[in-house]
């Protein structure tokens, strides 16, 4: 069986005019501590221009920014290649933007102009690029997860599956439908659980029992919990993880206790105003960009408004 | 052959010449083969591509929806066609949506085989017909066997495309013998088809010519079985002539066989085992209704079971269900 992405064609043809902007991506040969913050700072930058754009009535429909968790998807990709593949949720432009540098495919999309990722028609929750899908109901896009992993296993490929959850997922049962087959079957899916402590307004601990851990652990699957918004320790765990993955067969959960700094998606944040100023101290560009000196810091900031101010003045000009 | 076992060589002409197709399901494999055993032998012959599932049906829908992502032509089988409820999240946010909310970026070619219908005595939750549920869904076709299609045809047909589909299987067929159209006759009918290019046709089977019936009948899956029997006895013992339309395709519809039909003989009697109401024949009358309108003699009549569960008693459920009484109450009343 040879194993070809759907569409291989209409997918390469999609790839060509989406020139990635190192000024977004990353510098040839920059140092790593770079990379992670620039990376980060673009994501950042991209959701709250596009929260902005909203406020100005700019954009139609809504959003899920991940303000507070970019350091969740930069780290992920530092480890993924081509081949694999990557499921993601309603708050995807993390994830898709760390895979694919796509700022202008995203905004375009989300502005519901034909030059979009998907002309439009998904928007915001419902990308698809080689290698990413993403959908908007929770849970239903994990066994589609162990399903490629399960096409790349058969292969004889060494391709891996990826896919992105929250806490709140953990309420879908067609979740542990599907973490039992991908044990009981070993397949190569990564199941990256972003617990940002709350399911839209509600908390975790009024969402969840028993221990989220060992929900993962009842069906055998190895869990590495972290909890942390530091770039460097959640790289080193995701890059831990992924290797014990391409080795061995068998789904694994990484566990990432976060915070969500931003609204669930606009205007809909009742939370503890202190709770969540004490997260923004340890929010991941204030802690990784301590690693780097202040004009660096500056002129990747510099580089990344720029590229975003290029992408925001290309994508409004465009049909 | 019976239907059971021609709908498993069907399986396993696929799994021969098509190395992408893979079949999931729950309790499929040897020496089981199935609740109804048509993958009987198919997982000895091929371990790999022939897999039993735990009791998931979302899982099941759901994976085989990952390997469609990835090129793979996954069959799935739901045990019985009343967990299709379980796959519902599936078909209609997922498979349906990927290619066209993704701008044709992705297809995802699931196909899900499930038994349904009633008169086994299965009660309520093993005996239904919940085909109503899923017509008209976007992107979603909707077949149904019955013993006029052959069971190869229509899986060929949906493997050479790349939509969605849900083929449903009336278990009181599987253990009836195939009577495809031969030298233009099914049995005593006379036996016509008529299809879209590249769709399975519509099976138009009546006594004597179209021209001289009176009505049209559309069914299809094991009602049309029964509405074959009643028609051919009406026609012998009472001289009342109705077309009997047999689509495989019943979402979405091609209405032009029906159209001919009705055009000639001015009224439509449609039969289905599903429960009455927003149903497939409602829409039928609003089709035919709105196309025919000035060639109709009289309302189209829908005849469907009962809004009620399906109750485990034989003769509750007789009273319950569609049957051959009521299909020939129905056409003598619209004959009359």
């Amino acid at each position: 069986v040879v194993l070809v992405a759907a569409n291989p064609h209409r997918e390469a043809e999609h790839m060509s005019p989406r020139a990635v902007d190192e000024r977004l991506l990353g510098r040839a040969h920059e140092p790593r501590n770079e990379r992670l913050y620039r990376r980060m700072r673009f994501i950042r930058r991209f959701e709250e221009t596009l929260l902005g754009l909203f406020e100005q009535g700019e954009l139609n429909g809504t959003t899920h920014a991940c303000i507070g968790q970019e350091a969740n998807c930069v780290a992920v990709m530092e480890h993924l290649r081509e081949g694999d593949h990557i499921f993601s949720n309603h708050r995807c432009h993390g994830h898709y933007l760390a895979h694919s540098g796509d700022a202008f495919g995203l905004l375009t999309e989300i502005m519901g102009k034909d030059a979009g990722i998907c002309r439009g028609l998904g928007g915001s929750q419902h990308i698809c690029a080689p290698g990413f899908k993403s959908n908007g109901v929770q849970g239903g896009i994990v066994p589609a997860a162990a399903g490629i992993a399960l096409a790349s296993k058969l292969a004889g490929a060494d391709a891996i599956s990826t896919v992105f959850i929250g806490d709140g997922t953990l309420g879908e049962g067609v979740v542990y439908e599907s973490l039992n087959v991908a044990a009981l079957w070993a397949l190569p899916l990564l199941v990256v659980c972003e617990d940002n402590a709350w399911a839209q307004s509600t908390p975790v601990s009024a969402n969840l029992a028993g221990s989220m851990r060992r929900r993962f652990g009842a069906f055998g699957i190895p869990v590495r919990e972290i909890d942390s918004t530091d770039v460097i320790e959640l790289d080193d765990a995701a890059g831990a993880e992924i290797a014990a993955l391409r080795e061995h067969s068998g789904p694994r959960v990484l566990l990432i206790h976060t915070y969500r700094l931003c609204h669930h998606s606009k205007n809909d944040d009742d939370r503890p105003a202190a709770e969540v100023e004490a997260r923004w101290l340890v929010e991941p560009l204030a802690l990784h960009g301590k690693r780097l000196t202040e004009s660096d810091r500056r002129a990747i900031d510099a580089d990344v408004e720029a590229g975003l101010a290029d992408v925001v003045a290309t994508a409004r000009a465009s049909s | 052959m019976i239907f059971a076992r021609e709908l498993g060589a069907a399986l396993r002409a696929c799994l021969e010449k098509d190395p992408r197709v893979i079949l999931l399901g729950e309790d499929i494999v040897d020496p089981y083969g199935g609740a109804f055993k048509v993958t009987r032998g198919l997982s000895t012959d091929f371990p790999d591509r022939v897999r039993s599932t735990p009791i998931s049906e979302g899982a099941i829908v759901g994976l085989s929806a990952g390997l469609a992502l990835a090129g793979w032509r996954p069959i799935a089988e739901i045990m019985f066609g009343d967990f299709l409820t379980l796959t519902f999240d599936q078909v209609v946010n997922h498979i349906t949506k990927y290619e066209a909310m993704y701008a044709g970026q992705a297809t995802c070619p699931v196909i899900i085989r499930t038994p349904s219908g009633g008169h086994r005595g299965y009660g309520p939750t093993h005996s239904q017909s919940l085909e109503k549920h899923f017509v008209g869904v976007p992107h979603l076709k909707v077949l149904a066997a019955s013993l006029v299609h052959d069971p190869g045809s229509i899986l060929d047909g949906l493997l050479a495309k790349s939509a969605p589909a849900l083929y449903i299987e009336h278990k009181l067929l599987y253990p009836e013998n195939l009577t495809l159209p031969q030298h233009g006759r099914v049995g005593d009918l006379l036996a016509t088809t008529e299809s879209a290019l590249g769709e399975p046709p519509t099976v138009c089977l009546s006594a004597v010519p179209r021209e001289r019936c009176e009505l049209t009948v559309l069914a299809y899956g094991y009602q049309a079985t029964l509405a074959a029997r009643v028609v051919q006895r009406l026609a012998v013992e009472e001289e009342i002539f109705a077309e009997l339309l047999v689509p495989s395709q019943i979402s979405p519809m091609d209405w032009s066989p029906v159209e001919n039909s009705v055009r000639a003989t001015g009224a439509l009697l449609t039969v289905e085992e599903g429960t009455e109401g927003w149903s497939w024949g409602t829409e039928a009358a609003a089709v035919i209704s709105r196309t025919l309108f000035g060639r109709l003699r009289q309302p189209v009549e829908v005849v469907a079971s009962k809004p009620d569960i399906i109750p485990s008693s034989k003769q509750k459920e007789s009273n319950m269900l569609v049957g051959a009484e009521r299909i020939d109450a129905a056409i003598r009343k619209a004959a009359a």
